[in-house]
């Protein structure tokens, strides 16, 4: 059994009279990914933005590494190694993709008395980032000239950047090419492989159970399945997310 | 095939330094604002004469100094309507305190501090309350403008205390036969190249034009930047003020009336996207250039100045057009 990098026990979410999430334990282990399905308004999103720290959950606890977690501000989150990769991706299209990869942290030297952005450094951090991802963005191409597999490699990048523990990817594979989804399928994979633990929430039945280890699917704000991928089927995650299937 | 790390940090999707340079519009501009000069050299034996020149070279720096400021607030992806105010309120308020006697400084600080405090206001409006620049920035043009109809009761100010001749040198005189107010621009030009290019503040500004939300998520602290960038603004248009009135040697409070529609023009013009994101300290003054030398050659060819307006509106849609042609080709 794989140590459990992020664990969430009980989480319970209201908004007034609205129960948008109820009693939902789950959890992911170190390197594995967990592939989060259900309807729209299942409470997918609700969890995500807890998790982010946009939202603190009426009850329950989140737990990283064993360490109890509050967070009440993205930041604490991000923090603590928990990043996010946004659906619109929040790329600036004008700025080339190092300048992306670092935005909001830029690397600086000193010249003379002045502390100015060296570039030549983040060029190099980035094109490293991206050649561990087996990716061919390159740093100083700008992003609005860029594919939408490689948009994700400067996103995910990103997040490679600040040593993240948990990566939280917001349907990455809708509207982009079936070719790029290959791509950014491959790029989870990596993130896999560097030990950290992955949450897809996704629409798509096929790139959930290609990349997945457990799946955990959410139906009106309760949690109906929480399993093996290998145990699992698309015909049954289908049913469960229309509530055909009960529970599983 | 498989591209060593090393080469693909060196590329880029540029191809040659000649390419790049023709894909810019703000080249192409230069290039015509170039020509203009050659061809009016040429043709006049006036244009090129150095009182011609000095003459030309001071006039379009007061719009290139804001067009400078300008081209940050489109690049943030807002716009600043109130700078021909701000440039009569800073005139006014130098005006005012030095004919009640105070030194330049002290009067100078003043109407910096009175252009600042017009950008803060700008700013809060727009960053922290939420509202539209185009909308905040045209109450500001309403509201300064009234100001400096207030403090100086409309009256005329040709007096400037004891320090008078020092303010007519300030604005109007020269050092080493280059007019003050192009020296001026010269230094800011400068810095703020540097600062576009090389800082933080400077990447942060295009990052928040280019996707704001993205610069939100990373940790940028965007209110602060816009309020920044607003006071930037006011202050390049403050500083003009200064200028013109030492050029001037009197204030007038229909000094800098419409002046904002020409820098937005030198700004467009040299490349600025009003969609923010994009835009050059260089093509600001490039711009700001152009629009001067088409206005001092429709004088010297003794074409009616009525038609200025016209090939200034002809620049702007071209230089536009330009832009979104070679984008539709780059596209394919």
């Amino acid at each position: 059994m794989v140590a459990q990098r992020l664990t969430l026990t009980g989480i319970s979410k209201h908004f007034g009279a609205i129960r948008a999430l109820d009693d939902v334990s789950l959890s992911v282990g170190e390197g594995k990914v967990l592939g989060l399905m259900g309807d729209n308004g299942a409470g997918k999103s609700t969890l995500v933005k807890i998790i982010a720290g946009n939202f603190r959950p009426s009850a329950g606890k989140i737990e990283l590494d064993g360490d109890p977690c509050d967070f009440s501000h993205p930041k604490d989150a991000q923090r603590s190694g928990i990043e996010i990769v946004y659906q619109d991706l929040a790329l600036c299209d004008n700025l080339s993709a190092a300048s992306n990869v670092f935005l909001g942290r830029e690397l600086r030297r000193q010249l003379g008395p002045l502390r100015i952005i060296d570039y030549r450094a983040m060029h190099t951090r980035a094109g490293e980032l991206f050649t561990q991802l087996k990716s061919e963005t390159r740093p100083r191409d700008l992003v609005r000239q860029m594919s939408g597999g490689q948009r994700q490699a400067v996103a995910i990048a990103r997040t490679l950047l600040s040593d993240a523990k948990v990566v939280l990817m917001d349907e990455p594979t809708a509207a982009i090419s079936v070719r790029q989804v290959a791509e950014v399928l491959d790029l989870i994979r990596r993130l896999r492989d560097r030990g950290i633990s992955v949450i897809l929430i996704s629409h798509r039945m096929p790139d959930v159970f290609a990349v997945s280890d457990r799946i955990a699917v959410l139906r009106r704000g309760e949690l109906v399945a929480h399993k093996d991928t290998a145990d699992s089927s698309p015909e049954e995650v289908t049913g469960l997310i229309t509530g055909a299937i009960q529970a599983a | 095939m498989t591209t060593t790390l090393e080469q693909a940090i060196g590329q880029s999707q540029h191809r040659s330094l000649l390419s790049r340079l023709m894909s810019l519009q703000v080249f192409w501009i230069f290039f015509a604002a170039v020509l203009a000069c050659v061809t009016l050299s040429l043709i006049t034996d006036t244009f090129a004469t150095e009182r011609n020149l000095f003459n030309v070279t001071r006039n379009f720096a007061f719009v290139a100094i804001i067009a400078i400021g300008m081209t940050t607030v489109i690049a943030s992806g807002g716009i600043d309507l109130s700078v021909g105010a701000s440039v009569v309120l800073s005139a006014v308020v130098i005006g005012a305190t030095m004919e009640a006697g105070y030194p330049i400084w002290a009067a100078a600080m003043f109407a910096i501090g009175a252009a600042l405090l017009v950008g803060l206001v700008n700013g809060v409006l727009i960053a922290f309350v939420g509202m539209p620049p185009f909308v905040v920035t045209l109450g500001m043009l309403s509201f300064a403008r009234s100001m400096a109809l207030v403090l100086s009761n409309n009256k005329m100010i040709y007096q400037f205390g004891p320090d008078h001749e020092l303010l007519l040198w300030l604005g109007g005189g020269s050092t080493f036969g280059i007019p003050h107010p192009l020296i001026a621009l010269v230094i800011l030009a400068v810095i703020m190249g540097f600062v576009f290019k090389w800082t933080r503040w400077g990447q942060h500004v295009f990052a928040i034009g280019g996707n704001e939300n993205a610069a939100i998520l990373t940790g940028i602290p965007v209110r602060t930047m816009k309020v920044s960038v607003y006071m930037f603004s006011a202050f390049t248009a403050g500083v003009t003020g200064i200028l013109m009135v030492g050029w001037l040697g009197s204030v007038t409070t229909n000094l800098g009336t419409a002046m904002e529609l020409t820098v937005i023009a030198a700004a467009v013009i040299g490349g600025a996207n009003l969609a923010g994101g994009e835009g050059t300290v260089f093509g600001a003054v490039v711009g700001a250039l152009l629009i001067e030398v088409i206005r001092n050659s429709l004088i010297l060819l003794g074409i009616s100045t009525f038609w200025q307006g016209a090939f200034i509106g002809c620049f702007i849609v071209i230089a536009v057009a330009f832009d979104r042609i070679r984008r539709l080709r780059g596209q394919d």
